[in-house]
């Protein structure tokens, strides 16, 4: 599949007896949310940790428009273009959110190691971290600490830190998680338009945001995916069927 | 270079390390169930050598000093854990480091204003005063052994202590989860204060028994204190094992070298050049050991936790 | 929002709305800085010339507290082996003054060297060799984190210290005097006064160093990594190098105090590598207030005038010290900065 943005091949994981990840294969196309959903244990903390570059795959590769990313650690793959958020929120509290936007802009505008001219008077930096608050629908809360956000204002702050690195590619691990039907809503609009300029491939344990959103779902069940297609395909598959509702 | 000297300083190495091991024990044990880190350990191996020589000059009986030392460390330990350091465990390392740093200082100064600046004595008790012969030749003083026979006492009590009794199986639980010991009703704050005197009563005794070898003056816990830091980085911060492995490699290491590394450098500079260079190198060699193997293994070489 | 001229007019773009110029913190700096600047001009008018010195001193320390406090408070990199810098620079005054007083050379393989008197060349040595060292003990402690990196920065400084006590050439455990104090060229240095400005200028440098530092993508960067790793690599900067560059920053102004402290007491021992100067210098960050940009100089000056005045009273001032310093950390722990200008600001 060439016009893939993110690619999976033959990913292996084992720790110990345990095999986290066997064989899982699947790819992330432009403009299309993939859905990756699996019941608890089915493995995806670790194969979004090697997407992500925390863990390293035992075997099997991984490419970033159709370059091998696997040996890259974090950072670098974030500068290549992969924006990711985390289930957990994982901001700096004290800081406003501009801050914590701008560090990403920081990033892709090339090294950090300029000592001089402030980061408060840098319109290059500034700017376009404002829009990328803008493109969240957050600018409101701009110069807000991000202690002070609400749980859905955190969750957008967390997609805007990463679309403030021009990605190719978002891995979204469980946004919805915690957020009341009004905040799932509104990142669901939010996550429609965003997927014409940037493929997301969407971790996410809510089934009515997965219908609703995904162009197409993935199951990983025990480490490995079982079934891959459209919603209503998957919502027929007997083997998904099997492992959620055990019939 | 001959084989009895060889042997005469391996045994020293080991006698070194069984002190280490003795401090380093309750360090890591600390830092295992609490996640304490404790500056002030070195204080309690003074506080064990000052009791011990001012007692056994009041009595005239080592023996009675001995127990009073150990017995004046780990009460001295449970009062600092009850006033002091109960108050750390939620806190930062930063305020950890500072505030037994602060605690050094209380207890350092506070020594020498109850018992001067000058040093204190004690002999070696008859009993032990002794010495027998080594393979090759020469003597060896027979306290150093028992010093070395007692190291091993606690290395094996404090393993069966461990995996054997009640206490031991709180301490592991301690370990691996804090929420739930307290979740399952032991009183955790005893606990803690039951473990930090028991290394802080080990760390007494390795300052009583050192007190016949050296002279027991203020500040003599600090150079022991940063060797146990060593030993237990180099081990593992949080394992008894990897103390016990580390306190040995430490010891031999640091002795040999200031033997035979000055003699090593003989070979192709002069005896001065050689004495000065060699005894320079020497006394930075456990720290270029422990550069190394954090270089190949950063949490040491049985890590439990961090 | 239009696209922002940039300079000095470009208004619109900043960071918060309008922050009032002269807050608490700014005034209480400018206080302790003013006062310190001005005690040796006091003292010299009414004849008290040793309180100079002793003004000499408070900037000296708090230079190297302010290059601590930016491992420190900004970096959130407990070094606990600073002494090794401050000892290193002082070591770098003292065996050049050493080999200038007696003409012999310093390096005879692989260049010749002499000794030198020349302040400006003995500051860039020491930041020279203190940048090395930090980068080779950085690079091995940054591995590590927590408890491992705090003993592991000990233990080198201990490995430095031993190695000055054992090395025989430069006055081994028992120091090494300077007798002429180095020079700087135009200026008297020997005038306690002279010396007094040399210093104030350097901590005044250092000070706005970090102040600029903190404000530029380097800081924004390396107060990330102290709030949140994870934010940060996902951002896609590395910790690593931001916290290496951070740390031997951090040395080369405490190994220029180090310099500064062995020209002013006319020597250099192995007691500026213990660790008890490494301990010392963290006890200066967390009086005065740690991450706070001032706190070095309002805890130098609070540390120096314990020492001076309780010193004079009792030998055992260090027993206070310690019950001082319990308090602040177990009771206030802005220390002596976040008792005089509130709680730090947060950006």
């Amino acid at each position: 599949m060439s016009e893939a943005v993110l690619e999976l091949r033959n990913l292996h994981k084992r720790f110990g007896a345990l095999q986290a990840t066997r064989d899982v294969t699947l790819d992330l196309r432009p403009g299309e949310i993939h859905a990756l959903i699996g019941p608890n244990g089915a493995g995806k903390s670790t194969l979004i940790g090697q997407i992500a570059g925390h863990i390293a795959p035992d075997e099997g590769q991984i490419r970033l428009s159709a370059e091998d990313i696997t040996g890259l650690s974090v950072a670098e793959r974030a500068r290549r273009g992969l924006g990711r958020s985390f289930q957990v929120s994982s901001l700096a509290d004290s800081l406003s959110v501009l801050r914590n936007v701008m560090v990403a802009v920081q990033a892709i505008q090339g090294h950090s190691f300029r000592f001089w001219k402030p980061v408060d008077r840098d319109a290059s930096l500034i700017e376009p971290a404002r829009a990328a608050i803008a493109r969240m629908q957050l600018s409101s809360r701009a110069d807000t600490p991000v202690s002070e956000l609400s749980h859905g204002e955190r969750r957008q702050v967390e997609v805007a830190c990463a679309l403030a690195l021009n990605p190719r590619a978002l891995l979204l691990d469980e946004p919805m998680a915690g957020l009341g039907p009004e905040g799932s809503l509104k990142l669901t609009e939010l996550l429609e338009t965003l997927k014409l300029e940037v493929p997301i491939l969407l971790i996410e344990h809510d089934m009515d945001a997965v219908f609703r959103l995904a162009d197409r779902v993935t199951v990983l069940v025990s480490g490995e995916v079982i079934a891959h297609g459209t919603c209503d395909e998957i919502r027929t598959h007997p083997r998904v069927r099997e492992a959620y509702l055990g019939d | 270079m001959t084989l009895s000297l060889l042997f005469e300083q391996l045994l020293n190495g080991l006698q070194l390390g069984t002190m280490l091991f003795l401090m380093a024990s309750g360090l890591t044990l600390v830092f295992g169930v609490m996640g304490l880190i404790n500056l002030a350990h070195g204080s309690f191996y003074m506080v064990g050598a000052f009791v011990t020589a001012w007692t056994a000059g009041m009595t005239g009986s080592f023996w009675v000093g001995l127990v009073a030392g150990v017995l004046a460390a780990a009460a001295t330990g449970a009062v600092v854990e009850f006033l002091v350091i109960r108050r750390l465990y939620r806190r930062d390392h930063l305020d950890q480091v500072l505030a037994t740093f602060a605690l050094i200082l209380i207890f350092s100064e506070g020594t020498r204003w109850l018992f001067g600046s000058s040093p204190l004595w004690l002999n070696v008790p008859e009993v032990l005063s002794g010495s027998v012969a080594l393979p090759g030749g020469s003597r060896y003083p027979v306290f150093r052994l028992v010093i070395i026979g007692v190291g091993v006492l606690v290395a094996v009590g404090l393993f069966l202590l461990i995996s054997r009794t009640r206490l031991g199986m709180r301490i592991r639980a301690g370990e691996s989860d804090r929420e739930m010991i307290g979740a399952l009703g032991v009183d955790i704050a005893k606990l803690y204060t039951v473990v930090f005197a028991l290394g802080a009563g080990l760390a007494g005794l390795a300052g009583s028994m050192i007190g016949a070898l050296q002279s027991v003056q203020v500040g003599m816990g600090e150079p022991v204190l940063i060797l146990a830091f060593v030993v237990i980085v180099i081990g593992g911060i949080g394992s008894i094992k990897g103390a016990l492995v580390g306190a040995l490699l430490v010891g031999v290491v640091d002795t040999l070298g200031r033997i035979f590394l000055p003699s090593l450098f003989k070979l192709f500079m002069t005896t001065a050049d050689a004495s000065g260079v060699g005894a320079a190198i020497a006394s930075m060699l456990i720290y270029v050991l422990m550069a190394l193997i954090l270089a190949f293994r950063p949490k040491g070489l049985f890590a439990a936790n961090d | 929002m239009p696209e922002p001229a940039m300079g000095a007019l470009a208004g619109p773009v900043s960071l918060s709305s309008a922050r009032p110029w002269l807050n608490r913190e700014r005034l209480i700096n400018g206080l302790l800085l003013m006062a310190l600047f001005a005690s040796p001009f006091i003292a010299q008018a009414v004849g008290e010339t040793y309180y100079i010195n002793l003004a000499s001193r408070i900037a000296i320390v708090a230079m190297a507290a302010v290059g601590l406090n930016l491992a420190i408070g900004y970096g959130g990199m407990i070094s606990f082996g600073h002494a090794a810098f401050f000892g290193l620079g002082g070591y770098v005054a003292g065996i050049s003054a050493f080999h200038a007083f007696d003409m012999s050379l310093l390096l005879s393989w692989p260049i010749t060297l002499g000794g030198s008197d020349f302040m400006p060349g003995i500051w860039l040595a020491a930041m020279v060799l203190c940048a090395l060292l930090a980068l080779v003990i950085g690079a091995i402690s940054l591995r590590t984190s927590g408890v491992y990196f705090i003993m592991i920065t000990l233990a080198f400084a201990q490995m430095l210290y031993y190695f000055a006590v054992s090395w025989p050439s430069y006055g081994g455990d028992d120091g090494l005097p300077i007798y002429l104090r180095n020079q700087f060229p135009g200026l008297n240095t020997n005038d306690p006064l002279t010396y007094f400005l040399i210093c104030f200028v350097a901590l005044g440098l250092s000070l706005a160093l970090c102040a600029r530092l903190m404000r530029s993508r380097f800081g924004a960067a390396l107060t990330m990594a102290r709030l949140n790793e994870t934010r940060l690599a996902t951002a896609g900067i590395s910790p690593f190098p931001i916290r290496l560059v951070a740390f031997v920053l951090s040395a080369v102004i405490t190994g220029v105090a180090g310099a500064l402290f062995a020209d002013l007491n006319g020597f250099v021992g192995p007691s500026m590598l213990s660790w008890h100067r490494s301990g010392e210098i963290m006890v200066i960050v967390i009086l005065g207030g740690v991450g706070r940009l001032y706190g070095p100089v309002a805890g130098a000056i609070l540390f120096v005038l314990m020492e001076t005045l309780l010193g004079g009273v009792t030998e055992y001032w260090m027993l206070f010290l310690g019950l001082v310093l319990l308090g602040v950390v177990l009771f206030a722990r802005g220390g002596l900065m976040g008792l005089l200008a509130g709680r730090a600001r947060h950006e």
